[in-house]
């Protein structure tokens, strides 16, 4: 059971990131972003392209950073897919919604485009790669380290854990202490009052973006190591990303990393009882029971 | 191909279109004419398809039941197995729009996604449900007896066109009458239409529900086509997506509209199947995700350059007035 729960952590710090940025993304561009799990496997995707083509083509040796399954390669991976990402998902905003934002579309129309581009990458993933499940490293033993208490854990959840700790904060102190982090929070909380005060609202825009793709990126690329690449991964992990960020307040970035945590300790410990492809239904009762209950979400104020 | 082939093969198309088409009259209900945002059609197709399978079968006996198992085999007519995917259709729309209804556009959206995927994975784990990944097979069809098997598509062509004649009309009725002038008026303005002692909440779930109905009697209509069903056919591509370019291309807020985008995107769809075999191989493999990416990017075209689709919205808001 306590195995579960750490399992939980895993998974659901993985959830937290993709959560923050859709958290992000609703707050402060107004659009419930259905493409946001696309930009986890793109990201996924892209690192594996970089890992298994391009570094060993310019060369750069592969080794394992002591237990951990991957070596120099994914570590220049990590950070270079997560600024390509960021950047796609800027590129997106101007050439599809700012084009729609300024004819005013509704907010729906923006969400159903959002839809659209989900399909479209998964399509162009599907063209590139294929339908099969991959994996970075394939066929390297990933043993697992023995804690107290019986759980059993590998050491790249231990990374992943780290990383996940290590992205946020540096989001918390972007968020806190920077003009930028600080203009962000505040055209969340109140659009018009931040037009106001003088706030370039479509820099923002670019900012939000540019965080919420580098995260889902880096989201999709941690479960990649964890577990395997799937063109599908990313539109699975849709409803408990959504789930994780109204349970914590919809542009509550710190609401959605406990609501991460939550849905993924919630997700794991189900395994006990039912089939673990019932993860996914899981996430989706608490986010229906959450919507019945307290639909601001547990650290949200505003009310409707 | 000899022309009996070719004639066959048009036939089985305009079914298909004709059973999209009765799901893009139900969705122009739901965000035509009301705003809503549902992107789990897939779903009500798949209750849908269920329902009407498990009401018409009869239970499964002798050698058979220990390899098929369903939860209830009713072996109804076929009127009642429509009936019967309707009325659940209605009461899962009505449990999904309890809580989500009163919110934001957006948590329909969420909240009809999941109940879609949910109900994918509920279909595909439960083996005593309906049979599990295995899926249902051989669905009774109507008035099989009188034509041969040769012929029958030309039977089920009729059925489908008469149903959906009579969803289109039913629906043109309702729009046309007060009832219709107020969904279109919470779809502009909510505030105002509450401010004018309307029930929001409630006019919404009446729309929300009677579009979820007409999507499950398509459901059912696709189901006895088959004859066979299966939880991964109703996938989002397939079940939600394609539903929803049909209704932006040829115009949400427009009945017509709505068959028409169904007809249109459907023989594009056939049709591109044909460009594909020209293809070399290499492509041709690739062949299913390529006319999906090209519907994707459709779609983005059309919310950019003609959000109206091809008819656009009708002025007329009443039969009683000239527009």
């Amino acid at each position: 059971m306590v195995e579960l729960v750490v399992y939980g952590v895993v998974l659901g710090s993985v959830i937290a990131l993709g959560a923050i940025g859709i958290t992000l993304v609703y707050g402060i561009v107004r659009l419930a972003n259905f493409a946001h799990g696309e930009f986890m496997t793109a990201g996924a995707y892209l690192a594996l392209l970089v890992v298994t083509v391009v570094l060993p083509w310019l060369g750069v040796p592969d080794g394992t950073f002591g237990p951990l399954s991957f070596g120099v390669r994914m570590l220049v991976a990590f950070p270079l897919c997560m600024g390509v990402v960021a950047g796609m998902a800027v590129l997106i905003d101007r050439l599809l919604y700012r084009k729609l934002r300024l004819k005013n579309s509704g907010p729906v129309i923006l969400a159903m485009a959002s839809l659209g581009i989900s399909f479209i990458i998964r399509m162009l993933i599907l063209i590139i790669w294929g339908a099969d499940y991959r994996f970075y490293r394939p066929g390297v033993l990933r043993p697992a380290m023995d804690l107290p208490l019986g759980i059993k854990i590998r050491p790249d959840q231990v990374f992943i854990i780290a990383t996940v700790l290590v992205l946020v904060v540096l989001l918390h102190l972007f968020l806190q202490k920077t003009r930028m982090g600080k203009a962000m929070r505040a055209t969340a909380d109140n659009t018009e009052l931040a037009l106001i005060s003088g706030i370039d609202t479509e820099a923002i825009v670019m900012w939000t973006w540019g965080i919420g793709g580098g995260l889902a990126a880096a989201a999709g690329i941690l479960y990649g190591i964890d577990v395997q690449l799937h063109p599908g991964m990313g539109w699975n992990f849709l409803i408990p990303l959504f789930a994780a960020a109204i349970l914590g307040g919809i542009g509550n970035m710190y609401g959605a990393l406990v609501g991460g945590l939550v849905i993924g300790i919630a997700e794991q410990v189900s395994t006990a009882w039912l089939t673990p492809t019932y993860k996914l239904a899981v996430a989706f009762m608490i986010m229906i029971l959450i919507l019945f209950v307290r639909p601001q979400g547990i650290f949200g104020e505003r009310s409707r | 191909m000899e022309l009996g082939g070719v004639i066959a093969y048009i036939v089985s198309l305009v079914i298909m279109a004709s059973i999209y088409a009765v799901f893009c009259l139900g969705l122009n209900i739901q965000w035509g004419y009301t705003g809503l945002f549902n992107i789990g059609i897939a779903g009500f197709f798949c209750i849908g398809a269920y329902t009407s399978a498990m009401v018409t079968m009869p239970m499964p006996g002798g050698v058979l039941a220990k390899y098929v198992h369903q939860l209830f085999g009713l072996n109804l007519p076929f009127v009642f197995g429509l009936l019967g995917a309707a009325l659940v259709c209605g009461l899962v729309a009505l449990i999904i729009g309890v809580p989500t209804l009163r919110l934001n556009e957006d948590y329909l959206a969420i909240a009809t996604l999941g109940i879609a995927e949910t109900f994918r994975l509920i279909f595909n784990n439960e083996r005593w449900l309906a049979n599990g990944p295995q899926g249902l097979m051989g669905l009774p069809q109507p008035l099989h007896k009188l034509i041969g098997e040769r012929h029958y598509d030309f039977v089920y062509l009729g059925i489908v066109l008469a149903v959906m004649l009579l969803i289109y009309l039913l629906i043109e009725r309702g729009i046309r009458s007060p009832w219709g002038r107020v969904l279109r008026a919470i779809r502009e303005d909510e505030i105002s239409a509450a401010a004018s002692g309307k029930n929001v909440f409630r006019f919404k779930m009446q729309s929300l529900v009677f579009g979820s109905m007409v999507m499950g009697v398509g459901g059912a209509l696709y189901a006895h086509y088959t004859k066979a069903i299966s939880p991964d056919v109703f996938t989002p591509l397939y079940g939600t997506f394609i539903i929803w370019v049909m209704l932006m291309a040829g115009g949400s807020g427009n009945n017509k509209g709505a068959i028409l985008g169904a007809y249109a995107i459907w023989g594009i769809w056939i049709g591109s199947d044909f460009l594909m075999d020209m293809l070399p191989a290499v492509i041709r493999d690739k062949g299913p995700y390529l006319r999906f990416l090209v519907v994707g990017v459709l779609l983005e075209v059309i919310l950019v350059y003609r959000p109206q689709g091809i008819l656009g919205e009708e002025k007329k808001v009443s039969k009683l007035m000239d527009s």
